[in-house]
């Protein structure tokens, strides 16, 4: 099973070739340390030095500070963030999502209107009203994307959990006796996994999105440098320095791109009853 | 009839979300740390404890939760969305004076998003396979990795600061007053940059889904139909395929409502757009959170009345489809 689907994946060119980057860019951000002994922070050369000299790869900043070492650095935060907002949205969607479709009637109809409620509000504004309230932080900022992020995750697991409750081995466990707690968790929760792991995957690549939007309008965790932040900074000296922009916004889109790719090669490898029906 | 049972229930849903959203807020300024008195006032240090005195009695926070939830909403009723100190005006004006240029900017990024990603994605299906195809898909694939603020920051470093063609900033220039045409002229080169860097991660969107979805509509029978009967190329796509084809797009343009508001915060804080975003921002600057609050709310009713836009749309597309 589990070889199966990694020979799907792997069958995926552009997701081998994302998920190959992404574990590029992941090593990179862990390894900060050791491929630049100086920190993001550090004030290691002239201001405004242009990129592609000999000493730093993508200039300085308006301190002399290394973009190079702020990218690396900075990606930690980028993803961290990225990956546990979207665990934590995960984890709260399931739970939403699942009890609707298990318990059906009133608890279902609640919190469907919940989940249309967050739906329709504009998630973006709630979330920067959110990190302004409760300062900003690493922990409100991953909160406040988990927040806006669970809706789609709970439909998703709702649907999901509706069309499993009828299944033979479903009835064949509650005929069993076996109490309703059981059989969500050990019957039709691993059934229900595997489009909801494509959707939590697609849903990193937004999460760092959204990240990079908090943090570009100042309201990341200030004692942090994300590339959100770097690209906000840069913005006031756009003229004079576009590298500090530049390379921070690259190392983005290449993050979400790759993010997307695996996602899409997730999606071949875990739901093959939906790629026969597109492929047709 | 049902026409007017569909507004109504709209109507309800928008009373729904007005009512969620400013119990949400009445909830988020007592969760902050510190009274909401406090984070009122700010973190500035300026606010003397006669000044909180008077905003403590203000909001009746020494009065029971209930006593607050009720003058809150009776405030509410009455279209009174509180009072910026930091701006020294009511918020409803605040917001009024700055929504049509968020709606100017949202409505043409809308338009442009719908043209651009219908075109597009027409075309790439239609040479499903070829260099076009790929090419068209690649960039969608990039405008949906880029950050909307890192779009508008690139455009402006092309645009203006290189070729100098379009202003970066403001919508308008100042004491500008060559006649009517001139005017709009002016005011049409402030519109480019922003409403096309909100309009491109949409555009991706819709060029995506009109792909998919004109693949789809093409393998049906009444296409091989039309086909038989010797239809041109052109008409079978623009009068068959496409007007099948669009209204899955139209759906999800109004569940995508929200983002675009939320989108075009980022842009206007990007271009200065003098919008509701841009208000947002600086009253995020500032910690002043009854305009913050206010802004919430008031984007919030705008998304549920994009979303009977979208809902008169899809009527006037497909007259068989009901509000439901």
């Amino acid at each position: 099973m589990t070889f199966q689907v990694l020979k799907i994946f792997l069958r995926n060119r552009g997701a081998t070739i994302g998920l190959f980057v992404l574990l590029c860019i992941v090593g990179t951000s862990t390894l900060a340390p050791f491929i630049s002994p100086t920190g993001p922070w550090d004030m290691v050369g002239r201001p405004f030095t242009p990129p592609f000299g000999d000493k730093f790869l993508f200039g300085t900043d308006t301190l002399g500070r290394d973009i190079f070492a702020g990218i690396i650095y900075g990606g930690r935060v980028s993803l961290m963030v990225g990956l546990i907002a979207t665990l934590v949205s995960v984890v709260f969607g399931l739970t939403i999502g699942g009890a609707a479709g298990f318990f059906s009637g009133r608890i279902d109809f609640l919190l469907m209107r919940l989940t249309e409620l967050f739906q329709t509000i504009p998630s973006f504004v709630l979330a920067i009203l959110l990190v302004a309230i409760f300062e900003p932080s690493i922990v409100s900022t991953v909160s406040a994307i988990a927040l806006v992020s669970w809706p789609p995750i709970a439909r998703l697991t709702r649907a999901e959990f509706l069309a499993l409750r009828n299944q033979d081995y479903v009835a064949a466990a509650v005929s069993a006796g076996r109490t309703p707690w059981d059989i969500a968790i050990h019957e039709i929760l691993p059934n229900a996994l595997p489009p909801i792991i494509v959707l939590g995957s697609l849903g990193v690549a937004t999460a760092i999105l959204l990240e990079s939007a908090i943090s570009f309008l100042g309201l990341g965790d200030p004692n942090l440098t994300s590339w959100g932040y770097m690209i906000g900074a840069g913005r006031t000296v756009l003229r004079q320095a576009w590298w500090m922009s530049v390379f921070p916004g690259i190392a983005i889109i290449a993050t979400v791109l790759v993010v997307n790719l695996v996602g899409e090669g997730l999606n071949d490898a875990l739901n093959p009853k939906l790629n026969e029906n597109r492929n047709r | 009839m049902r026409i007017l049972l569909a507004i109504f229930r709209r109507a309800m849903q928008a009373l729904l979300v007005v009512l969620a959203v400013s119990l949400m807020n009445f909830t988020l300024i007592r969760l902050a740390p510190g009274d909401p008195a406090a984070v009122i006032a700010g973190q500035s240090g300026a606010a003397d404890e006669q000044y909180l005195k008077d905003l403590r009695a203000e909001f009746g926070l020494d009065q029971p939760m209930y006593v607050q939830i009720a003058a809150y909403y009776s405030q509410l009723f009455q279209f009174d969305l509180g009072y910026s100190y930091r701006q020294k005006q009511p918020v409803l004006d605040l917001v009024l004076e700055r929504l049509p240029n968020t709606l100017l900017l949202t409505m043409s990024a809308f338009i442009i998003a719908l043209a651009v990603g219908i075109w597009s994605g027409a075309l790439a299906a239609r040479h499903r396979g070829k260099w076009t195809d790929f090419g068209i898909s690649s960039i969608a694939m990039l405008l949906y990795a880029s950050p909307i603020f890192f779009t508008g920051l690139m455009l402006i470093l092309v645009f203006s600061v290189g070729l100098g063609w379009l202003p970066a900033f403001g919508s308008q220039t100042f004491g500008e007053n060559g006649g009517f045409a001139a005017s709009f002229l002016d005011r049409l080169q402030y519109l480019v940059l922003p409403a096309t860097t909100l309009s491109l991660l949409y555009a991706a969107t819709y060029m995506k889904l009109t792909r998919t979805s004109v693949l789809e509509v093409l393998r049906l029978d009444f296409v091989k139909t039309a086909r038989a009967k010797g239809l041109p190329q052109s008409r079978i796509m623009n009068a068959h395929v496409l007007r099948n084809a669009l209204l899955p797009i139209i759906t999800v343009a109004g569940m995508q409502a929200g983002h675009l508001v939320g989108g075009a915060v980022v842009v206007e804080t990007v271009f200065a757009w003098p919008g509701i975003g841009r208000l947002a921002f600086d009253a995020l600057l500032q910690r002043d959170y009854p305009v913050l609050m206010g802004v919430f709310l008031i984007t919030s009713v705008l998304v549920v009345f994009f979303n009977i836009l979208t809902d008169i749309g899809y009527r006037l597309f497909d007259p068989r489809v009901e509000i439901s």
